[in-house]
């Protein structure tokens, strides 16, 4: 698999480490959420058989965590963008 | 029809015309006792335990395809009961048992072969873990013994042995694990079910659940409605499409594990041999090809293929371990998907639905706990409590702390 950089371009799937959902990037609030939030947001995951979201950290490269859309039954990535930029869109400040 | 030597000789004798269809193809009943949905190896050994072993009636296994197509006819054949923990261990050494005697139980030809397994050692540190590993094995009636660097060697004298990254230093041995196979698996608890009257119901995919009032009522199918009382779910692979019909989220993801099988050798491994910290291990099969895989691929997938990084990584450490085998050629390469769950252990538990039953969350470890995953399941189903053995996979058991992590990796999936 190539995933497109959105800053290096092309880089090989190897080059990356793979987390998971990146539902992982909206973790609960620790002050406020129960043990159920939490435990639901780290252990349960939709694990879609389609388009997927999910993060990848680029180890061998710029060590940036990117959000890659991959369709999960093609392995087709239809869109990569910076996690940074995701969370920011979401009104996080980081 | 019982099969036998017997049986064998008069039917050469008069030209093979007396064989049979091996099990009915059946059109599904308006409703049954109990739906098994999934009809690979844990499911169909899930619908004859129910009634061989705990004399259930009216059963059905829903097959989306045909029976064997899945996880059960892509494995790579290896049997053994060699864990840690008291969650896992007895539950594997009872599956091994059930494979010590499955062929008798089921007159059915499975080629269960106890040629052993040893999992390679390479420091000092790896060498206490499975002594540990070893000793808990014992405790719980399963044997293991530590091999060393010469006893290996003496076994297979032609592998790498001063690699200069992993020298070989001994091996854990279970001289009972091995290998079956696995086709044969599934068409054995097939016949066996069906010759009880199981109803096994292939291209027929279940596409919803109607559950009232908290409870299932059936399953929507690809054939129509087909009404239950209890509903088992053992589709590996798919589990959190399947659950998602009844709202649930499961602990588990989807990835693909690639295997693959070498052309034919003259005899060269008689048992199976472990390189975990090279990513790979082999065994040969009975037409003499290697048969060997290593790690998953590492991210979610539901396309029974793999891509390459993963097969160079397999080859090398393949080639690191076995430098004699770097002219032979892969015949086939392919794969399956494994239910990852959260802490690398199955479920086999209740639902919220009453009535809904889930097995899954296999990892790539489901073609040796077929027996016992059927046994206990059935177990579950039928009296509405777990099997001894299998007590703790429990779908809560990441709320409650009772995590069973052999790797002891946390709740990243890719890594167990």
């Amino acid at each position: 698999m190539i995933i497109h950089h959105p800053i290096l371009g092309p880089r090989d799937a190897q080059e990356f480490v793979y987390l998971g959902d990146a539902a992982l990037m909206n973790r609960p609030d620790g002050m406020t959420a129960g043990i159920e939030e939490f435990h639901d947001w780290l252990y349960n995951r939709d694990n879609p058989a389609g388009e997927h979201q999910e993060l990848w950290y680029h180890e061998q490269g710029d060590r940036s965590w990117l959000v890659v859309t991959r369709n999960t039954v093609t392995h087709e990535i239809t869109k990569v963008e910076l996690a940074r930029d995701v969370a920011r869109s979401k009104g996080r400040s980081k | 029809m019982r099969y036998s030597g017997f049986r064998v000789i008069a039917e050469a004798l008069t030209g093979h015309k007396g064989w049979k269809p091996v099990w009915r193809d059946p059109a599904p009943q308006p409703e049954y006792d109990y739906i098994i949905i999934g009809g690979g190896g844990h499911g169909l050994a899930t619908a004859y335990y129910l009634a061989k072993e705990f004399g259930q009636a009216r059963i059905a296994v829903l097959e989306k395809g045909y029976l064997g197509g899945g996880n059960v006819g892509r494995n790579t054949t290896i049997i053994r009961s060699n864990y840690l923990l008291d969650g896992n261990e007895p539950f594997y050494e009872f599956s091994l048992k059930l494979w010590e005697g499955l062929e008798q139980d089921f007159n059915y030809n499975a080629m269960v072969s106890q040629r052993g397994i040893i999992n390679l050692i390479h420091t000092d540190a790896q060498r206490d873990a499975f002594t540990r590993r070893g000793n808990a094995m014992r405790l719980h009636g399963a044997d293991a013994e530590l091999l060393s660097r010469e006893q290996v060697r003496q076994m297979y004298p032609w592998l790498n042995f001063d690699n200069a990254r992993f020298p070989i230093k001994g091996a854990l041995m279970q001289r009972r694990g091995g290998t079956v196979r696995h086709d044969a698996v599934a068409w054995g608890y097939a016949r066996g079910a069906d010759l009880r009257g199981v109803d096994l119901i292939q291209n027929c995919e279940v596409t919803g659940m109607r559950i009232e009032n908290g409870r299932i009522k059936g399953v929507e199918t690809t054939r129509g409605f087909i009404g239950a009382k209890k509903v088992g779910v053992a589709v590996a692979g798919s589990s959190s499409k399947v659950m998602a019909y009844a709202g649930m989220r499961l602990p588990i993801e989807s990835h693909v594990l690639q295997a693959f099988v070498s052309e034919g050798l003259k005899p060269l491994i008689d048992g199976v041999m472990t390189f975990g910290a090279g990513h790979f291990y082999v065994s040969q099969s009975d037409k003499g090809g290697l048969v060997f895989g290593g790690d998953i691929d590492g991210y979610n997938s539901y396309a029974q293929r793999g891509n390459l990084p993963v097969i160079e990584d397999v080859a090398e450490g393949g080639m690191a371990l076995m430098p004699a085998i770097g002219r032979v050629r892969l015949l086939r390469t392919w794969g399956g998907i494994m239910d990852m769950s959260m802490d690398g252990s199955p479920f086999i538990d209740k639902t919220p639905v009453e009535g809904l039953y889930f097995n899954g969350g296999w990892c790539y470890g489901g073609f040796k706990a077929t027996p016992a995953s059927g046994w206990c399941f059935a177990h579950l189903m039928a009296r509405d409590e777990p099997h001894k053995t299998a007590t703790a996979y429990r779908l809560d058991r990441f709320l409650k702390g009772r995590m069973i992590d052999e790797k002891g990796q946390g709740a990243q999936p890719n890594l167990h």
